[in-house]
């Protein structure tokens, strides 16, 4: 069987910044993988390059067997057109560390959006999907309310709730709980407990080591542009291996 | 040193009542300006060469109205044409595509950095640099060949002049209006699969309209009043309107306080439509911050302290 996400000798630059140094990944249908490290370790730059919002400079990246952000034939390969960038990213969902709701929308329109314009669904059906998505994360009450009226907790809500609208095969949320008050971070962890448990298939770039720990199937720690060790969260948090590890993990824990 | 003191000395649990600092300055400024004022307003009433007699007599005469009516057209094409040029090179400029890019800048460069009047005065005189206009393809066949001298009426050299300076102006608002909006907007809405152009209409304009409706509005009231400058392609619009009737009759006074009178009037409206469109597209601002409901609130507190110290 094959990966839902493969990277291969993943590299990323930013001018003479090297970000992203041979990164080599898998995660199975249905898996947690939570990517935790350093800042400026590159996790939230390798989850950027997931869903082409950057693109890679070597290496190969794919989701669901499909190579991201470009077609290959023979050894060439080819630059994917906007409309199939879009398309790709339609089926991955992406949830951000400071929201990025639609200031302009209420919250069911923020959920609405995506459905309507890209997968071109009716306004009801999208509607109907849209109240139910809300529900879940606990914002029945909040339909018709905008991102200023709302806490953080449930902006970042209404985002997984946005995200999820699309019907991804594939979920990433970039430190999702770091822009909250401690005492919201729990409601959002909820959510994505329970995202888990259905058997999403999520990539998280976390602070949180215990939501790592009993969430999570796998646990990747990066440091300077490479995984440095990986493998079960229990495993890796208690007995880490390596010298770095031991390191920050003395520090966050 | 004048400071407050609070009388809590009968009952200290009661809401503390603080005597206001005095500020004499404020006193003396408010005089010397008031007295300043009355000079003035005495000076237009008693100076007889205000003339306000052929003020009134002319205030209301057929030549300014169709002045003013030709103002309000010139301002209104200058303008809608000034927006869509603005967006136009708003887009080009912020285009990854260089010839495009620095297409616009050079256009922004050129407008801004020459003087209206100028420009007005040029292309009045277009037929002296381009005598025939044809309209073909570039190196191949010429469709017709038109008299640049017919084809450049005052009119449409006061129109290209309003609105090709305008446009330039527009396109740095609206541009500073897309750059207002923040880049984590475009990646939620690029995560979401919207394309380039859905995320220009759905997301990026909308919210740029806060940023960019308030200049544009303050850009309508000032070409009310630049749109003067076509008095010089002696177009009678209200300026030339009453420099035609002064030109006769030597009033020139009472008559620029006509041209004056209507020009207030019209920026006074045009001002208070803008305060009304901006208010309406920032829905989380406090409802009660205009000037006089500020006014009001004040001088009801004040006399309810004035109350208070009886």
């Amino acid at each position: 069987m094959s990966a839902l996400v493969r990277a291969e000798g993943v590299h990323k630059h930013f001018g003479r910044n090297h970000v992203l140094k041979g990164i080599d990944l898998s995660l199975d249908e249905g898996q947690v993988m939570c990517l935790v490290g350093p800042s400026g370790s590159g996790k939230s730059t390798f989850l950027r390059c997931v869903n082409h919002l950057e693109t890679i400079n070597r290496g190969r990246l794919w989701v669901d067997g499909e190579l991201i952000g470009y077609r290959q034939s023979g050894e060439a390969l080819h630059e994917l057109n906007d409309k199939e960038v879009c398309r790709q990213r339609a089926r991955i969902g992406m949830v951000f560390q400071s929201f990025n709701l639609f200031p302009h929308f209420t919250a069911l329109e923020n959920v609405v959006l995506g459905p309507c314009l890209v997968k071109k669904e009716s306004k009801a059906a999208a509607t109907a999907h849209a109240e139910e998505l809300l529900r879940r994360v606990g914002l029945a009450e909040k339909l018709h309310s905008y991102p200023a009226k709302m806490s953080g907790g449930q902006q970042q809500r209404v985002a997984i709730a946005r995200a999820l609208a699309m019907r991804p095969r594939l979920m990433l949320f970039d430190e999702p709980t770091s822009a909250l008050d401690p005492e919201l971070v729990g409601e959002v962890l909820d959510v994505m407990r329970g995202l888990a448990r259905e058997g999403m298939t999520m990539i998280v770039v976390t602070h949180e080591m215990a939501f790592a720990r009993e969430v999570g199937d796998t646990l990747v720690f990066m440091d300077d542009g490479v995984v440095v060790e990986s493998g079960d969260p229990r495993e890796v948090l208690a007995r880490p291996r390596h010298l770095r590890t031991q390191a920050f993990l003395s520090k966050v824990l | 040193m004048a400071t407050g003191t609070v009388r809590t000395s009968r009952r200290p649990d009661a809401d503390i009542k603080a005597i206001p600092v005095r500020r004499p300055w404020r006193w003396v400024a408010t005089a010397v300006v008031l007295g300043l004022l009355a000079l003035l307003l005495t000076s237009m009433v008693t100076n007889p060469r205000y003339r306000w007699e052929i003020v009134a007599r002319y205030l209301l005469d057929g030549s300014v109205l169709n002045g003013l009516l030709l103002t309000l057209q010139f301002t209104a094409i200058a303008m809608v044409l000034g927006i869509a040029l603005g967006v136009l090179f708003a887009v080009m400029r912020s285009s990854d595509n260089k010839v495009l890019s620095w297409t616009a800048a050079a256009y922004i460069w050129f407008f801004r950095g020459t003087p209206l009047l100028v420009q007005l005065i040029f292309w009045f005189n277009l037929s002296a640099l381009y005598p025939t206009i044809q309209l073909g393809l570039p190196f191949g066949p010429t469709f017709a060949t038109l008299d640049a001298n017919t084809l450049i009426t005052p009119f449409i050299a006061g129109v290209l002049g309003l609105a090709l300076n305008e446009g330039a102006y527009m396109a740095e608002i609206v541009r500073a209006g897309i750059v207002s909006v923040p880049k984590g907007q475009l990646e939620a809405a690029s995560s979401l699969g919207l394309s380039k152009s859905m995320t220009m209409r759905r997301i990026v304009l909308p919210q740029a309209m806060r940023v960019i409706i308030p200049p544009t509005g303050n850009n309508t009231i000032a070409m009310l009043k630049t749109s003067s400058l076509i008095s010089v392609l002696a177009i009678p619009e209200l300026l030339y309107s009453v420099q035609i009737i002064y030109g006769r009759n030597f009033q020139t006074i009472p008559l620029l306080l006509v041209a004056s009178i209507w020009y207030l009037l019209a920026t006074s409206i045009l001002t208070s439509v803008q305060t009304r469109i901006e208010r309406r597209f920032s829905p989380d601002r406090d409802p009660g911050a205009s000037y006089g409901s500020r006014l009001r609130r004040n001088l009801a507190a004040r006399r309810a302290r004035v109350k208070e110290d009886r």
